[in-house]
């Protein structure tokens, strides 16, 4: 119950206090700017004469599938930093300025104090999704008629990344102050990029000791490899079979396992118990 | 022991290197109006924080309202009002005393009922629909008072509650304690301003280096220790030496001396002793001492560092 109390608190600071005006702001911002990419890009390419029917069809699908997942691609970054910004201050925030005090006092577990933010938080993000990946859906769609393949499984991969950086970033939260949160969780996200690109390297070049690279640091955090998942869900098996998918600077080799998912998925729980155990166990 | 609200026993805190309560032992009764007192660092706020828990302590007990620390039965018949009463202020007032009350897990009828009282009694009836970004440190601290007073507590802590109030929201607090201690309701207060707890305390603790050095009866402390000042001709060296018996901190001037007594039982005998010696005395006058005086001499005027 308190924790609902401190989830509606969360969602309406962030009404309040114009987080979420700004994120609808801009995303519709970014929208439009991708609309018209994508309808200039598509204006160039699609027009140029091929041998058959079938390369033109090909080539057509090809081409909304990259600029839907490049679009995706943005969109899944801006909900991690999302997530990650949302989250920075929330109770390192709170601790630092004494709002805290006049919370945990009352006859509430500091439990549900996490509890409900993070319940408040990820209502935001799966809004924040709601918007930005429907809208580039959305735009693919009336533009070329064009969805991408597994959208559900693609969308909910996406939503567990953000998940799981704001989760981690609630765990920073509860023991450092709000910059050195900041720079943690961009410090790991650093790895996990990093980590990423070295390890579809090694794929292609098919070198162990580069793919073992990649495999520690989605270890370390396994956020990079849920969105690398995510875009090889929603690539059109033609480009499966082949084995590549489109995920961002890099193509996908080397596509993360459903025990990926799985770890990344206990990772998020262990960090939020963690979280809650910290926070109660800390002086405030 | 259900008669008292507050009942630690050997409370300790300890940062790292730094012991910031030594041991405290205290025991409040219910419906008493509690001061507690001590220079800054004395380790007054580590001590309300551990009664409220928000610092776990180091080692000791302590029981509130008969209840051990943290116990949630117990904090829904408390409030508190912090110190540096920071909220968010991106509330509106009703909205801040709304979601306050809603996690004391209030019923939505008898909270707005509340709600409608306390904003009335802290005079913000009017501005209750404004957000409290905008409200100055006296309508902040007001707000913070109707937050602690929602549930209708047995125990309530306040953490300088006057400060940043002018002289008629002092008054309110004032009016406020004394209203409270009428309906039975234990007040735990932390003040700096003595002349406040010298008028609504009935009990005070001295708190220095972490621990308790003295606790006591208002009433005896305030009466109890007496200056003297006697005027009179004939006060020979011998004569002063003589009169230290009854008291100290003897300040001869001239045809005036000064003495702290420790009550005014002893002023007869002084005069008795006075004109048994030929002295020829034209005034003996009792002075009370103040609390303040009182904290200088108990805590020292060095304030604890």
């Amino acid at each position: 119950m308190a924790a609902l109390v401190i989830a509606r608190l969360t969602f309406l600071e962030a009404v309040r206090r114009r987080i979420l005006l700004a994120a609808f702001l801009l995303g519709v911002a970014f929208l439009v700017l991708y609309a018209v990419g994508f309808y200039l890009m598509r204006q160039e390419a699609l027009p140029m004469n091929r041998q058959s029917e079938v390369l033109n069809t090909l080539f057509k699908s090809g081409l909304d599938n990259f600029l839907t997942l490049a679009g995706l691609y943005a969109v899944n970054f801006l909900a991690i930093a999302m997530g990650a910004l949302v989250a920075a201050d929330t109770l390192a925030g709170e601790i630092g300025s004494g709002t805290i005090q006049a919370i945990v006092t009352k006859p509430v577990r500091r439990a549900q104090i996490v509890l409900g933010k993070w319940l408040g938080f990820a209502g935001l993000l799966a809004l924040y999704l709601v918007l930005m990946v429907g809208g580039v859906m959305a735009v693919a769609y009336a533009l070329d008629g064009y969805v991408v393949p597994n959208v559900w499984n693609g969308i909910a991969l996406i939503y567990l990344e953000t998940l799981l950086i704001m989760t981690v970033t609630l765990l920073c939260s509860s023991t450092l102050p709000t910059l050195a949160t900041g720079g943690v969780i961009f410090g790991l996200y650093g790895i996990a990029f990093i980590g990423g690109w070295v390890e579809q390297f090694g794929a292609i070049l098919e070198n162990p000791a580069a793919i073992n690279i990649g495999i520690v640091s989605s270890l370390i955090i396994p956020s990079e490899a849920l969105w690398r998942r995510a875009a090889y869900e929603m690539t059109p098996p033609l480009a499966q079979m082949l084995g590549v998918s489109f995920s961002g600077p890099m193509l996908t080799v080397s596509v993360p396992s459903n025990l990926q998912i799985v770890y990344a998925a206990a990772y998020l729980v262990v960090a939020l118990a963690l979280a809650v155990r910290v926070f109660a166990q800390r002086d405030l | 022991m259900t008669d008292l609200a507050i009942q630690t026993t050997d409370l300790r805190k300890e940062f790292d290197e730094n012991i910031a309560v030594r041991g405290l032992t205290l025991q409040v009764q219910q419906g008493e109006v509690f001061g507690f007192l001590g220079p800054n660092g004395a380790g007054k706020t580590t001590s309300i924080k551990m009664l409220l828990g928000l610092v776990a302590p180091t080692s000791g007990s302590a029981t509130l309202l008969g209840a051990p620390l943290g116990d949630r039965a117990a904090r829904a018949k408390m409030g508190f009002l912090p110190e540096h009463f920071r909220f968010h202020d991106w509330l509106s007032a009703n909205e801040f005393l709304d979601l306050h009350g809603q996690l004391y897990a209030m019923p939505a009828a008898r909270l707005r009922q509340r709600i409608d009282e306390l904003l009335d009694l802290v005079g913000l009836s009017p501005y209750r629909d404004k957000q409290l970004r905008t409200f100055s440190k006296g309508m902040l601290q007001r707000i913070g008072l109707a937050q602690a007073l929602l549930n209708d507590p047995a125990l309530v802590f306040l953490d300088e509650p006057t400060s940043g109030l002018d002289p008629v929201g002092r008054r309110l607090v004032r009016d406020m304690i004394a209203n409270l201690k009428k309906r039975g309701t234990t007040i735990f207060l932390n003040s700096h301003l003595l002349s406040e707890v010298e008028i609504t305390c009935d009990r005070v603790a001295f708190i220095k280096h972490g621990e308790v050095i003295r606790v006591s009866e208002l009433k005896t402390l305030v009466n109890g220790a007496t200056s003297v000042t006697v005027r009179a001709s004939g006060l020979t060296p011998s004569v002063l030496d003589g009169l230290r018996r009854w008291g100290k901190d003897l300040r001869a001037d001239g045809n005036q001396v000064t003495l702290t007594v420790a009550d005014e039982s002893v002023l007869p005998a002084i005069n008795r002793y006075l004109v048994a010696q030929n002295v020829a005395v034209y005034a003996l006058t009792p002075q009370h001492l103040s609390l303040e005086d009182l904290f200088m001499q108990i805590v020292g005027t060095d304030g604890g560092l």
